[in-house]
């Protein structure tokens, strides 16, 4: 087997009448059969064919979460092409805004074709105009599935192993030129290791509402146990979000054995589920619940655990991922098969870079093990010098293995920036003890909400937008929220005037811009004097500083 | 009420209590409050006011300022069918 085609044909001959995917919409479950996913990705296949799109282009798809985005994903697929999900617009969402963000991804990417809806063609057009080039805008209104799948006619099928498969972005400007390319090679090859890893068989049921636009809702709650033959339960992250009650009901409802959320969701269901929306609830069947894309806590889990012990929930199913789109997704796992282990380390060494075993009755906290990498896959963590680190000192985590990235796509300045001496280095730091790997920060400058990753300047350029705002003089960081088990993001805008009704306006629009701009909401909109923020000595925002100060004198900690 | 579910979003949803809400300000379209903020938002009027409102209803459709979350409350108090 040498690309996803080939898997998911060989689904389609051996279990045509096998249920793929449990596609939740409300209370409504709508089956989907591996025959029915494939003819209905043959229609988008055949429909990108009569549009002229070769193999190997990019087709963007700004679908909402549902059957289309689906049957349009594997239609790329199945077509040769590369598809690449872009985040829909939300209503919150200013529109134009909304479109400078699909112009920053035309401007890269330069896709073939865009997959959308009739509402949103003038919008796309306007986007693929002002970066200046033609593409074909295909609508699922057009495409009819197809009645039976030549395999041999398809130019997928016909795609080696080393041609990319399918392109990851995250959100905002940053994130939208920067495409991470991943060949149909090292996608299999982490689908293969990763599923050693966690013991993931065919018997195996999937539980999941992450969005499919982002690596850990694509491929270990799409991807996988599709390409496996599991069962994959998949609800929408709108009714999640609104009900985080629904994923608790799956489980219990389709007897879910696996699932992955990102941190600040064990504290989301924890603290929002009422008692009356678990009547009848077992979670007994989930044996791996896992956390991962942002920094894992044990008092999360702890908190988790002890909100739903009473429902069936397992000790044991508590487990941690560290992963990575530049890796496909997992790097390391932990929890299973034996507990997360957790290191009671001392905190004041902590801030010396070393992990120190924790003496007795000492200042200490408890890291959370990611676990051990994946076979395939090897963790180095290095110094500043780029040097290996000995255990139990904190470097930044460096990888290396067989399900890389190919590379940013049409970014060669990137790709070359992000390797050193063969190895990716992540921008996260952590350390290494007895096998077992801890994430302890961020290098980079990066803001992770609830696993989205978020990029400061994107957020600092929005609210440099503001009249009373000059750009430079603002600066964007994440404050860690131990109640809501995330990260939550803050400007500090550098300001003249003195009147606080003008000042409480900038905050205010300041908000607004953050809102409408970008796919997060702010929380503290701090307005401050002239000269209040730190900079370095070639005069860029240091903002790792500047967090500290405010914290200092906003006393949130 | 409007009063008292203003407070409460400027104060521990906008952390901001000196922040004014205006009755008739859009809060869900607007993005003022987000999905997560939403939830919490919900189980607040069920404790407060001793009335449900269910996810479905959790959208810009059904209420999007705090008089109309308010006039909502009214008519489920008042048992109104919806």
């Amino acid at each position: 087997m040498t690309t996803l085609v080939d898997v998911l044909v060989l689904s389609y001959q051996e279990t045509p009448d096998r249920v793929a995917i449990h596609l939740l919409e409300g209370d409504l479950d709508r089956s989907i059969s591996y025959r029915v996913l494939l003819h209905g990705a043959g229609g988008y296949a055949q429909a990108l064919a009569q549009a002229g799109v070769g193999k190997g282009e990019p087709v963007v798809l700004i679908l909402q979460h549902g059957r289309a985005l689906i049957e349009a994903f594997f239609g790329a697929v199945l077509h040769g092409a590369i598809p690449a999900i872009m985040p829909f617009l939300t209503e919150k969402m200013s529109p134009d805004r909304y479109r400078e963000s699909l112009s920053s991804l035309m401007e890269i990417t330069r896709p073939a074709a865009i997959i959308t809806y009739p509402e949103f063609v003038p919008q796309a057009r306007r986007a693929v105009h002002s970066a200046n080039f033609d593409c074909t805008i295909l609508l699922p209104s057009d495409v009819t599935p197809i009645s039976e799948l030549m395999f041999d006619c398809l130019p997928g099928a016909k795609r080696s192993t080393e041609d990319l498969v399918l392109l990851q972005h995250s959100s905002g400007t940053t994130g939208l030129q920067k495409g991470v390319a991943l060949s149909h090679r090292a996608v299999l090859n982490q689908v293969y290791s990763y599923a050693d890893a966690i013991h993931m068989t065919h018997e195996d049921i999937v539980v999941n509402w992450l969005p499919l636009y982002h690596d850990m809702g694509l491929i270990a709650g799409f991807l996988m146990p599709i390409l496996l033959r599991a069962t994959l339960v998949l609800m929408s992250p709108f009714d999640w979000v609104r009900a985080p009650h629904r994923l608790l009901q799956a489980v219990s409802r389709y007897r879910g054995t696996l699932s992955w959320l990102p941190n600040f969701a064990y504290n989301f269901c924890a603290q929002k589920v009422s008692d009356r929306n678990m009547e009848g609830v077992s979670l007994s069947s989930w044996r791996a619940v896992i956390n991962c894309s942002e920094p894992m806590r044990w008092k999360s889990h702890k908190l988790f655990l002890e909100r739903f012990e009473r429902y069936g929930l397992r000790r044991e199913a508590l487990a941690t991922c560290y992963a990575m789109a530049e890796n496909v997704f997992a790097v390391t796992q932990g929890g299973i098969g034996c507990p997360v282990v957790v290191d009671e380390v001392d905190r004041k060494a902590m801030q010396e870079q070393v992990a120190q075993p924790a003496q007795n009755g000492s200042d200490t906290m408890m890291n959370l093990s990611a676990g051990q990498p994946i076979s395939i896959t090897k963790v180095r963590i290095l110094g500043e010098d780029q040097r290996e680190l000995p255990e139990r000192h904190i470097g930044e985590i460096a990888i290396q293995g067989a399900c890389m990235l190919s590379g940013y796509y049409n970014r060669d300045d990137l790709t070359k920036q992000a390797f050193h001496e063969g190895w990716y280095l992540t921008g996260d730091l952590g350390y290494l003890a007895n096998g077992e790997m801890f994430v302890t920060g961020r290098l980079k400058d990066l803001i992770i909400v609830g696993g989205k990753n978020i990029y400061p300047l994107d957020l600092e350029e929005l609210a440099g937008e503001v009249s009373g705002v000059h750009s430079g003089r603002v600066v964007a960081f994440g404050v860690f929220n131990e109640t809501l088990g995330t990260e939550e993001i803050t400007i500090v805008a550098e300001v003249d005037t003195n009147d606080p009704q003008e000042r409480r306006r900038i905050a205010e629009e300041i908000r607004q811009e953050i809102a409408h701009g970008s796919d997060v909401t702010l929380r503290y909109s701090w307005i401050v004097d002239r000269k209040w923020l730190i900079k370095t000595s070639s005069g860029k925002l240091a903002r790792r500083a500047n967090r500290e100060k405010f914290l200092a004198e906003a006393k949130l900690m | 009420m409007k009063e008292q579910i203003a407070r409460y979003i400027a104060g521990e949803i906008l952390k901001d209590s000196t922040r004014v809400v205006m009755k008739d300000e859009p809060l869900v379209s607007s993005g003022l409050i987000d999905s997560f903020s939403l939830v919490d938002l919900a189980l607040y009027v069920e404790d407060t006011f001793g009335v449900r409102i269910e996810d479905t209803e959790l959208t810009s459709v059904v209420f999007d300022t705090v008089e109309q979350l308010a006039e909502l409350i009214s008519r489920r108090r008042a048992g109104g069918a919806e």
